[in-house]
């Protein structure tokens, strides 16, 4: 019975029409939720602030899962996309033109944070491991005070009153073009690169890879899409200034990382979707929301001595929890695993010969 | 004395007070970064931590300086070795990068456990008679020469324990060799735990030292300083531990310097822009070893 369904299952992943149908159903959805109000705003939100999650989780793990390295630049390439985005819908673009600029503007974005992604890129030909770890924190620093330094951008203070032009078709574009692209470099000649030099720097380069091409494409491709995840933030959000971008937004999305696993496309979108649900969840409105229909005797202390606590508990809670998952599930949810669906169709029979450190042979594992 | 050399004598003072306090964190991390390789992201938050033992020593229990400092180093190097135990030892055969994400765990609970028990700010009350000496129109300040002379001073303590000890040769040895040395008959984890006891002990005392410098103290105070001190030690050489010294005195004293030359909002800015180039140029730290790759 079980491998009746297995095989169905299969035939199923195989079909060619099913990414595009799948594709479809979810544009639609996208459309569809805010114009009828399907869900309430609040759960659009969360979409949204999702959709985001996964394109920053998808991008770092391509530069901290499958290279090897440590970045913790990831805060300051969004705030980058984040400004130039905010600087041009605000200053620069006509109000008229906004439903047609704004993708104008969130690509311009992505292409600063690119640029600036070389800044890391060319001394990570000479510098690895912690060393690397370091520049890019200094980078992460640099742009935070550079942002504080420059008054026209409203300095410390930020800006405030942005429009918020982020959508959900917008952000479902967005998420699903950039998770596309990361996912093709990985399974194209770049992206062996990429994991050979995770494996062994310096046998992969005599191996004639090039390995500081790779690298350039690689910081640039990761920072482009948290330069675009920056822009799509800001939009929502309404408001930026240097301190959302500081350590603390890279380590939530170093722990979405590496909560899913690394080296894994859909670790990371289910990472960064369990990491932004959990902390929604743990809200003390959100919750007594979620338990009120138990009955009131239940209710009622539970509500008094639990979850009226949980909006200062819970950021004590999230920190627990990834403690606990590093202690006993150390690869984390997905580590060095891919769902089939992501594997291009020429890669799936040999994909256990891409990630040599899975621990099962026989590839069986790919077919969760 | 002329003006200018009064001038850049006084900005040397400033720097060092800066820089003792910087060195006393980058040890603990480059010390744990010697022995297991591992990078304590939590160790900027056991400064924090020993500030705030630092506060309810004083402020609750109404101890003098003395009695606050050895109990703050105390207690912190208690809380080095409960992290070290519960939090790091289960995975020293786990991937590198789990332990620094742990590492990092441990760092956002302690800041949002001390969030969530202190929310406001906290103001440490004086330990110490504040008298500023004169000296040719050099000022230093009474707290200013127990931050340099006591940091220095354990500095000196660290360097011989690391140097001149048994339990520092089994440190070195340790850090040496990991496959041997327990086959020496050298006790791994309780040397681990040492080190880790240390370490933290020595960022209580810096958190003390701290609190008595700049009084008002919040549960984030670790994330820069802590971050500014493990720069230090990868400018030093990690795993180094004069060169985390030699790195803590550089960075006091560039950003001492960026404050007397420019705007002080740019402390940060010049400040790392100049790590970066170093790290660029001498990627193994200015005290560190190159190591030579095989494959």
């Amino acid at each position: 019975m079980i491998a009746l369904m297995r095989e169905q299952w299969d035939l199923l992943l195989e079909n060619r029409w099913l990414v595009p149908i799948l594709l479809v159903i979810g544009f639609g959805l996208a459309f569809a939720i805010p114009e009828y109000n399907l869900l309430s705003v609040y759960v659009q939100l969360i979409l949204m602030y999702a959709g985001i999650n996964i394109i920053l989780a998808v991008s770092l793990n391509l530069v901290n899962g499958y290279m090897g390295e440590f970045s913790l630049a990831h805060a300051g390439f969004m705030a980058v996309g984040a400004y130039t985005a905010v600087l041009l819908t605000m200053k620069v673009f006509p109000v008229a033109g906004f439903p047609f600029l704004f993708p104008c503007a969130v690509f311009a974005g992505g292409l600063a944070a690119a640029l600036l992604g070389i800044i890391v890129a060319i001394p990570s030909f000479k510098v690895r491991g912690d060393y690397l770890a370091i520049i890019t924190l200094a980078f992460l620093m640099i742009v935070k005070s550079l942002i504080e330094n420059i008054d026209f951008i409203g300095g410390p203070r930020g800006i405030s009153g942005i429009m918020k032009l982020t959508t959900l078709p917008w952000v479902f574009f967005w998420t699903v073009a950039l998770v596309w692209m990361v996912r093709n470099f990985i399974y194209s000649k770049y992206g062996r690169g990429v994991l050979s030099i995770r494996e062994d720097e310096i046998a992969s380069d005599l191996m004639s890879v090039n390995t500081r091409h790779v690298k350039f494409f690689a910081f640039m491709l990761s920072s482009f899409c948290a330069g675009i995840a920056g822009a799509l933030f800001a939009h929502l959000l309404q408001f930026i200034s240097p301190r959302i971008f500081d350590i603390t937004k890279s380590t939530d999305i170093l722990i979405m990382v590496y909560l899913g696993g690394i080296a894994s496309i859909g670790g990371s979108i289910l990472g960064a979707t369990l990491f932004t649900v959990l902390l929604e969840l743990l809200r003390p409105s959100t919750m007594a929301a979620l338990l009120s229909w138990l009955p009131s005797f239940v209710f009622e202390p539970l509500n008094e001595h639990f979850i009226s606590h949980l909006g200062v508990w819970r950021m004590v809670i999230m920190p627990l929890a990834l403690i606990l998952v590093m202690l006993y599930w150390p690869r984390g949810i997905m580590g060095l695993r891919e769902f089939r669906g992501f594997i291009p169709r020429r890669d799936r029979e040999a994909h256990h010969y891409i990630n040599p450190q899975g621990e099962e042979p026989d590839g069986a594992t790919d077919r969760r | 004395m002329s003006d200018e050399v009064v001038y850049w004598l006084q900005q040397t003072l400033n720097a060092l007070q800066l820089g003792s306090i910087y060195a006393l964190i980058a040890l603990g991390y480059t010390m744990v970064y010697g022995i297991l390789t591992m990078i304590n992201f939590a160790h900027g938050d056991v400064f924090m931590i020993g500030a705030f033992f630092c506060f309810l020593l004083s402020s609750m229990l109404g101890l003098t300086f003395a009695p606050t400092l050895l109990l703050t180093m105390l207690g912190t190097a208690l809380l080095g070795v409960v992290i070290e135990r519960l939090a790091y030892k289960p995975l020293r055969q786990a991937p590198r990068v789990s332990a620094i994400i742990t590492a990092l765990g441990v760092g956002l609970f302690l800041e949002n456990f001390t969030l969530a028990l202190s929310p406001y700010p906290k103001h440490i009350p004086m330990l110490l008679e504040n008298v500023t000496w004169n000296l040719h129109g050099i000022s230093l300040s009474s707290i200013q020469a127990v931050i340099i002379s006591l940091s220095l001073g354990l500095m000196l303590l660290l360097d011989y324990i690391v140097h001149r000890t048994s339990i520092g040769m089994a440190m070195r040895a340790i850090s040496w060799d990991k496959t041997y040395v327990p086959l020496m008959g050298i006790p791994v984890d309780l040397i681990i735990s040492i080190t880790f006891a240390i370490g933290a002990g020595l960022a209580g005392a810096a958190g003390t030292m701290y609190a008595l410098a700049y009084p008002v103290i919040d549960p984030y105070m670790g994330i820069t300083v802590g971050w500014k001190a493990f720069i230090c030690a990868v400018v030093g050489g990690i795993g180094n531990i004069r060169g985390a010294m030699v790195g803590a005195f550089i960075l006091g004293g560039v950003e001492i310097m960026v404050v007397a030359f420019f705007p002080s909002t740019y402390r940060d800015f010049v400040a790392f822009t100049l790590l970066m180039l170093l790290i660029v140029i001498r990627p193994y730290g200015i005290l560190g070893k190159p190591r030579i790759q095989k494959v």
